[in-house]
């Protein structure tokens, strides 16, 4: 039985799709990944599809899910490292993947799951910080 | 549509299991690549054939396709034929529709594939079954 691994690094989870999935090595990772952000607390997903070269409207539909179930767990999902020709068959499909965060690379994505994890620990404290607003960018 | 051509090469293959789909897809790739077709309209063949094979055992059980290198003119393609001996679509104008879905998937996978590939062209009975075949040109 195939499982993809979930490696956790300090707040986040870290997860990269080196096979490619059928229906049910996906649906499993989305019970995998949402189960252990209630395990562990963790505030952020980074899901590298680098090594994938086809996303198609299931697949998709697994991500988009486990964007959503992780905000509701209160926790952030960044999609990295899509190939070009990934993105352009996805939104001739039809399927733009709103719902998730997206950076070019590990490293972006990385930065980004910071920024929006500070983000809210400021907002938390209270929204006086003046400079609250620099940090979106 | 499907216009006039010279079959070149032809594969017959069975699927009846989730399993089956990334073999599959795997052969695809082989005769994409063997025909030199780009790196975007290979994604794109892979990801139409993967939604129509999702399709065939979702609600058919499974069925047959067929793989072939089609030529016309100078130009090459790669034709697929999806065969199921499933419950048939009654309404293929609605089955054609963004958004339309008898399963609980988001209703891409027809109207999505149809904007991947080149030629698309559907037959269906219902009570007896559904063949789909598909084209894409290497350089479509």
């Amino acid at each position: 039985m195939d499982k993809i691994p979930i490696l956790r690094m300090g707040q986040f989870l870290l997860v990269t799709i080196q096979v490619d999935l059928y229906d049910r090595l996906a649906l499993d990772l989305e019970a995998d990944l949402v189960k252990m952000v209630s395990k562990t607390g963790a505030r952020g997903i980074l899901i590298d599809i680098s090594a994938v070269s086809i996303v198609d409207s299931f697949m998709g539909r697994i991500i988009g899910n486990i964007g959503v179930m992780s905000k509701l767990l209160d926790a952030e999902t960044v999609v990295v490292g899509m190939q070009p020709a990934v993105a352009i068959t996805l939104v001739e499909l039809g399927l733009p993947l709103k719902g998730v965060y997206t950076a070019l690379n590990v490293e972006k994505g990385m930065d980004l799951l910071k920024n929006k994890i500070q983000l809210d620990e400021e907002e938390e404290i209270g929204p006086d910080d003046d400079n609250s607003n620099d940090l979106t960018e | 549509m499907i216009t006039a051509t010279i079959s070149l090469n032809k594969d017959t293959l069975n699927v009846l299991r989730e399993q089956d789909v990334v073999v599959f897809r795997n052969r695809v790739k082989e005769y994409a690549v063997k025909i030199k077709m780009g790196l975007v309209n290979q994604t794109k063949l892979i990801t139409a054939a993967s939604e129509l094979v999702r399709n065939m055992l979702r609600y058919a059980n499974g069925g047959q396709i067929i793989i072939e290198v089609v030529s016309r003119g100078r130009d090459n393609g790669i034709r697929l034929t999806f065969k199921d001996e499933g419950p048939g679509i009654p309404d293929i104008k609605l089955a054609l529709t963004d958004g339309y879905s008898t399963g609980k998937s988001l209703g891409l996978g027809l109207p999505g594939t149809k904007r991947l590939v080149n030629e698309f062209d559907i037959k269906s009975e219902v009570g007896k079954g559904t063949r789909i075949t598909i084209i894409k040109w290497a350089n479509g």
